[in-house]
Order: C-alpha cells, then sequence, then structure tokens
C-alpha cells in the first residue's frame, strides 16, 4: 500500500485551483481560435478578437472574475493510502489556491436561508472515485454560475429518442441564450440516474473540446448537435453570429428500461480545469 | 464600427443619442452592484432611507471583481448575468437609473421601465474579466463591506468597451442582432 501524505493534496488542490483560474488549456483557445476563422459576421469577431485577447493577457489575474466554486475532481488508486482527512486537506487546498491567487471567493454557506459568504470559497464541490492502481489524479474546475445557472435535466421517455435528446439540447442552448457568455460549452449526459446524468454532464466538460464520443454514432451526434446549436444565430454573447457553441460533448451510460435521463451542463468560453497526478 | 465616446454619470439627453448595436467606449463614474446589493437597495427604499449612491444619472455596473493583485487598481471586473437584478431594477430606474453594465436578457418589465426613464443597457464581453480591468482607474468601496465581492465600489473608468444592447427606445440586440444575422445568412445560402 503506497502512503500519501494528505499535505501532498492541499499543494496540488492549490496549484491547480491558480492555474486552471489564470490560464486556458489549449484546446480551449484553439477552439476560440477556429470559431474566429469560422466566423464571418463582423460584431461576433469582435466579440471573438476580445475574447482571445483577454486570454492571452496574462497579467497575473483570472480569465474571468467569477473564479467559481472549486469542482474537485479526484481518482484516488486502490493501492494509496492516504494519511489524514482528505475532505480537509482538499478544502485546505481551496482555501490556500483562493488567497494566494487573489481569486474571488464566491461561495455562501446556506442556499436559502442565510446566504453567508464562506469568505474562503470553501466547500470544494468534491467528486471521489476509487480506480485501480496507486496514484491519485486531481483536477479541479472551476466552475461560474453564469452558465451553470442556465443548465437543466429532464427524465425523457426512452420513446423520444434521438429526435428528444436533440430538441432538449437546442430548447436548453435557446433558453440559455446569450445568458452564459456564448460562445458556450455544452456536457450532455445521457443515461443512469436522475443524478448520474447530472455528473455525467459535468463530468463531459472535463474533456478536451477537439475529443469524440468513443463510439462513432454519438460522435455524430456531437458533431450534429454543434452544426445545429451554431445555426440557432446567437452567437458571442449573443449578439448574433455562428458560434453559438465551442463544443458538444456527450457522456453516456446504462439506465433503466423505462428512462432516458437527459441532463446538459451549460458552460462558457471560459472553460477551466488543470489536472495533476500524485 | 467606429465607437461612441459616452461619459458616466450619464443624461437623459446622452442616453437618448445611443442605439442599440453601437460600439461604446465608456468613461466616468459607475458603481458596482449585483444580487446582494440590490436586495439591500431595496430595503433601503422600503425604510424610506436614501440610496447609498446617487442614483439620477448614475450608471450601475453588475460585477464582483476579483481581489486586487499588488500593482492592480482592481482584480478582474467582467459583467455578470443581469437576469438576476430585473426584479429590484424598475424601483431604480424610476429614481433616475440611466444605465446598466451586464450580460444577458432582461426582463419585458425592465425593458418598459427602461422607456419611460431613458434609460440604456450596455453589454459589456462576459468572460473578458482581465481585459475589462485594465479600463478600471480607481476603485473605492463605498458600503456593504460584509458582503466582500458583492460590496458597493465606486470605479473610476476610461474607455471601457461595450456594446448598447437595449437602447431607451427599447431595442434589444439579442432579437435585432440575432435575426439580422439570420437574415444574412439565409440569404447567402439562397433561401
Amino acid at each position: 500500500m503506497r502512503e500519501l501524505d494528505a499535505g501532498r493534496i492541499t499543494e496540488a488542490v492549490a496549484r491547480l485551483c491558480v492555474a486552471a483560474n489564470l490560464r486556458l488549456p489549449a484546446d480551449v483557445t484553439a477552439a476560440v481560435e477556429a470559431a474566429r476563422r469560422a466566423e464571418d459576421w463582423p460584431v461576433a469577431c469582435d466579440v471573438l478578437d476580445r475574447i482571445l485577447e483577454n486570454d492571452q493577457l496574462d497579467k497575473g489575474l483570472p480569465i474571468c472574475q467569477d473564479t467559481g466554486l472549486a469542482c474537485v475532481f479526484l481518482e484516488i488508486g486502490q493501492e494509496v493510502h492516504i494519511r489524514g482527512d482528505l475532505r480537509d486537506a482538499v478544502d485546505a487546498g481551496v482555501r490556500r489556491g483562493y488567497r494566494e491567487g487573489y481569486l474571488r471567493k464566491s461561495a455562501v454557506r446556506d442556499p436559502l436561508l442565510d446566504r453567508v459568504n464562506t469568505g474562503d470559497n470553501t466547500p470544494a464541490m468534491l467528486y471521489t472515485e476509487l480506480v485501480p492502481g496507486d496514484r491519485v489524479k486531481l483536477t479541479v474546475a472551476p466552475k461560474g454560475f453564469g452558465s451553470e445557472n442556465m443548465s437543466r435535466i429532464a427524465m425523457l421517455r426512452p420513446s423520444d429518442g434521438v429526435a428528444g435528446v436533440k430538441r432538449f439540447v437546442l430548447e436548453t442552448a435557446e433558453a440559455a441564450g446569450p445568458n452564459p457568455c456564448p460562445p458556450m460549452v455544452l456536457g450532455v449526459g445521457l443515461g443512469g440516474t436522475f443524478d448520474k446524468c447530472a455528473l455525467l454532464a459535468k463530468r463531459a466538460l472535463l474533456r478536451p473540446l477537439d475529443s469524440h464520443h468513443p463510439d462513432p454514432r454519438y460522435a455524430a451526434l456531437e458533431a450534429e448537435l454543434l452544426e445545429a446549436v451554431n445555426a440557432l444565430g446567437i452567437g458571442p454573447q449573443g449578439f448574433g453570429g455562428r458560434a453559438t457553441a465551442l463544443a458538444v460533448l456527450i457522456e453516456t451510460m446504462p439506465t433503466h428500461i423505462a428512462g432516458l435521463p437527459c441532463a446538459v451542463n451549460v458552460n462558457c468560453h471560459v472553460a477551466r480545469h488543470q489536472t495533476e497526478v500524485l | 464600427m467606429e465607437a461612441k465616446r459616452v461619459s458616466a454619470p450619464l443624461s437623459r439627453e446622452a442616453a437618448a443619442r445611443l442605439r442599440c448595436g453601437d460600439a461604446v467606449l465608456l468613461s466616468g463614474t459607475v458603481y458596482t452592484a449585483r444580487d446582494a446589493a440590490h436586495r439591500r437597495f431595496l430595503d433601503c427604499l422600503r425604510r424610506g432611507e436614501p440610496l447609498p449612491f446617487p442614483v439620477e444619472n448614475a450608471v450601475l455596473f453588475y460585477v464582483g471583481p476579483s481581489p486586487a493583485p499588488p500593482g492592480h487598481v482592481v482584480g478582474s471586473a467582467g459583467p455578470t448575468t443581469s437576469y438576476r437584478m430585473d426584479a429590484e431594477t424598475p424601483a431604480l430606474l424610476r429614481l433616475g437609473l440611466r444605465g446598466m453594465i451586464g450580460k444577458g436578457r432582461r426582463s419585458p418589465e425592465v425593458i418598459a421601465a427602461m422607456r419611460e426613464a431613458g434609460a440604456v443597457y450596455f453589454g459589456a464581453i462576459g468572460g473578458a474579466g482581465a481585459l475589462l480591468s485594465a479600463c478600471v482607474r480607481s476603485a473605492e468601496l463605498i458600503c456593504y463591506p460584509d458582503l466582500g465581492a458583492e460590496a458597493v465600489r465606486r470605479l473610476e473608468v476610461e474607455n471601457m468597451p461595450l456594446t448598447v444592447v437595449i437602447d431607451a427606445a427599447g431595442n434589444d440586440l439579442y432579437e435585432l442582432g440575432r435575426s439580422a444575422y439570420l437574415a444574412q445568412r439565409a440569404e447567402a445560402n439562397g433561401n
């Protein structure tokens, strides 16, 4: 059994919080650049130019002021023993990263009755999974709520089929419109239970934007949905144009004979995530 | 498009000259306020107390900036989604609020109140907070320090790049820009 001190998890989470908020993954920048090349509507071109300028400023400021709730995904090898309290270690990393990186603290303690800011952006939204091996893979994906608020889930009927899924994804993009800072990224979960389906949609947002579902039928559906979303005309920032979305990413899992859960997790063009393996 | 230079506070006459779709460079004084501050503004009005900022001709910026690192006046400072402030906005417009900077759709009630008040809704580029930060010359916290990023600040801004999304006549770029693009595309496809 490999021993891993929880302090190393704290250090990695702190580093990843800062890194994720200050620089975009290369595939995201490449997707914005490709959207700019494909755009011919002048207002949309201006917006995309400004977005690219913003993303390349490198002045030590976060790309977006909404540095999000800290979504922390841990894949923990079954052969690792973590010495110390894992939950505390992750939250300590978030606390340190958000303080040292001058990131905004956007978490409130209670969602309904007493919306007092926790002051340090904790608690992390923590997702843990046990996997084979003796490594710990950490991914931090800060999630802004302009886009999160536009996310939806539907418990479709099996008979709704592909047409029902397409309709729901397009309705979600239409309802979101200019609100989630388009061009957006759509994570689509299909299958599982109500909660697993939403998690699939969130995990889809961790994929590189130029990746495809391993099943070519779903890969084709991703491409078809992206084309359909980009025919809506919403455009960058909703001012009109082609680039309404940068990518549609589908994740699937088995489900019940009676169900076709379909979740759409909306992300903005600041599609942040950084990963480290310990 | 040549950007129009606009100053804040914004007079009713200056607001009336702006058209939906105009590119604007805004300079002057704006006040930051988002969700929690708006709720407190309305509490003030219910109690018959004055608002903590001069609302007549004022421009509000829906933003909660990230903390300023050393050497910066303010951290990243892009707009937050405006519809969450829709419920409180007509009351502020009736008191002379002349401009709002945000992103995303506004309700029919807000647009109707804007027309009556001769007010303008500007869009700043969402997710371009680092770029917009560079337009902020000074930032001073004026009330509600307990709200952290949501506290109300007076910002002096210079040449902040904005787009007129909804003008004082109620024209909405989210409708008009999109339909113009789709019409152009249909024409290009020979439909």
